[in-house]
């Protein structure tokens, strides 16, 4: 019963949390009470449903009992008689409308949290407090900060959001094209530290995958005009679909060339397939959409030798045109080294910036070309360059070989 | 909620660029504002080498010759919007003709 009550909370968790902080912060407009009562919501459950068992809907039972210690709260405080009155007046959830499309509040959360009145850092840093409900210090850990300074930091976002008057909602429509590229940014932000947690035990933190994914397919439900927007969810369901194949038994990293196919998840290849056709027919392509199409190639190729890797190659010239970022550059070596022969992926390698990978590239190369020792030395510098344990054990697996 | 807008821009350059701008988009701002009614306030200023600073320390009042700040970008005009949100102050503060070579500082404006 206590595995039962403990395991649902989680999974609730996981998937509400930003839904309840969302609707909240609607309801009473106070950013820090909404996630002060939603805390307080989970911890209430997991007494309340030892004792009386679990509810037929667990969210719905959040949901109310997160807006009555709001009531409560604002009651006792005294303040704000006008939000007692509205919060009284708010009907049942109505967990249809919650889930649909425009009417999630989580739409609403999102804008706001990627307003461009914040800097890059803060949308991503609060967006992974309110929607994701990482802590305060694991945000800290994420982005190397001491816990300290990342809680001032994210009260001075939330300040800001508050006094500066940045309105709580999805943009109207005609200002959607300007602001959905700062959503996509942080959506695939958030998916990207799920699906290689910078620190950690794990290589992959299926919760911010899931919840990043579902953002993105409700965000291109609402721009479906938006190409880039069912890129980017088409490019996380392709990465996603191999998530359980990316580490083995003992949580070590697999590469892709080692890794066992068959546990690749074929639903999820089929919808983002479905997504990235529904979003190149546009012919508007974008840096989503070219990494989807990448990712589309790994995806459909039955066997690692089947990889067409000059189609791969001509998508990172293309990506690095509009793109050229460290990783991207780094990338288009790899698929180069793939395409034709170590030798030539280590000379496009040599004109790259740095980036935390690119000596386990360089590593890889090396060993190829049957320069043992530089890629041993290689390997050793990777090493220093990763916190994440699955990445660490597969480094040294291949400095030990 | 009420915005006060800080306009500033290139002393240097400012007046040969707002004598370029499209003529008449000064005009046509405050007009805008205006009939919107949205406007509670607004001030063009002289250059900021007439600018006196004042401070008071033990007792003394002391004073600088020219702004508080020092350095190209110089306030050149102030004004106070009353609109629904800070999108709709941005909005304002992109359509001054200013916008275009200088820069508006948007902040929210305490109410007590």
């Amino acid at each position: 019963m206590t595995d039962d009550v403990e395991r649902v909370l989680a999974d609730t968790f996981a998937q509400d949390w930003g839904r309840l902080v969302a609707t909240l912060i609607r309801v009473t407009g106070d950013w820090d009470l909404a996630e002060e009562c939603t805390q307080d919501a989970f911890a209430a459950a997991l007494r309340t449903w030892r004792r009386d068992g679990i509810p037929d809907v667990p969210r719905a039972w959040l949901t109310t009992t997160a807006r009555n210690k709001a009531v409560d709260r604002i009651r006792r405080e005294r303040i704000g008689a006008q939000k007692v009155r509205s919060l009284a007046h708010e009907p049942e959830p109505d967990l249809d409308a919650l889930d649909s499309g425009i009417s999630d509040d989580r739409l609403r959360l999102l804008f706001t949290c990627c307003h461009p009145a914040l800097s890059l850092s803060s949308r991503v840093e609060l967006a992974l407090r309110t929607l994701c409900g990482l802590t305060t210090a694991e945000i800290a850990r994420l982005f190397g900060v001491p816990e300290p300074t990342m809680a001032k930091r994210l009260v001075r976002t939330k300040h800001k959001i508050a006094v500066a008057g940045i309105p709580y909602q999805v943009p109207p429509a005609a200002r959607l094209p300007e602001r959905t590229p700062a959503v996509l940014a942080v959506l695939y932000l958030m998916f990207t530290e799920g699906y290689a947690a910078t620190a950690g035990p794990h290589l992959v933190r299926v919760d911010l995958c899931h919840e990043a994914i579902d953002l993105a397919r409700v965000l291109a439900g609402l721009v479906p005009d938006d190409p880039e927007a069912a890129g980017l969810l088409a490019l996380m369901l392709l990465q996603h679909a191999r998530a359980s194949a990316r580490t083995d038994v003992d949580g070590a990293l697999v590469p892709l060339d080692e890794q066992d196919r068959d546990a690749w998840d074929r639903a999820a290849i089929d919808a983002g397939l479905a997504e990235l056709r529904r979003a190149v027919r546009r012919e508007r392509v974008g840096p989503y959409q070219l990494q989807a199409l990448v990712a589309a190639c790994h995806a459909t190729a039955p066997t690692p030798s089947d990889t067409d890797w000059d189609r791969i190659v001509s998508l990172y010239d293309e990506l690095v045109a509009v793109l050229p970022s460290a990783a991207v550059q780094v990338n288009r070596a790899v698929a180069i080294g793939m395409a034709s022969g170590p030798q030539a992926g280590l000379d496009a390698l040599a004109g790259t910036p740095d980036h935390p990978v690119r000596p386990a590239v360089r590593a890889d190369l090396l060993r190829r070309l049957g320069r043992t020792d530089e890629a041993a030395s290689a390997y050793r510098e990777a090493l220093t360059r990763t916190a994440n344990q699955a990445e660490r054990a597969y480094l040294q697996g291949r400095l030990r070989a | 909620m009420q915005y006060l807008l800080l306009i500033s821009a290139d002393e240097e350059r400012a007046v040969t660029r707002l004598r370029e701008a499209a003529a008449g988009s000064f005009d046509t701002w405050i007009t805008d504002l205006e009939q919107r009614g949205v406007l509670r306030a607004h001030v063009g200023l002289h250059d900021s080498a007439t600018a006196t600073t004042v401070r008071l320390r033990d007792g003394e009042v002391l004073l600088t010759d020219g702004p508080f700040a020092e350095g190209r970008e110089q306030v050149g005009g102030l004004a106070v919007v009353d609109c629904a949100d800070l999108d709709e102050a941005v909005a304002i503060a992109a359509a001054h003709p200013a916008a275009a070579f200088g820069q508006v500082e948007v902040r929210p404006v305490r109410v007590s």
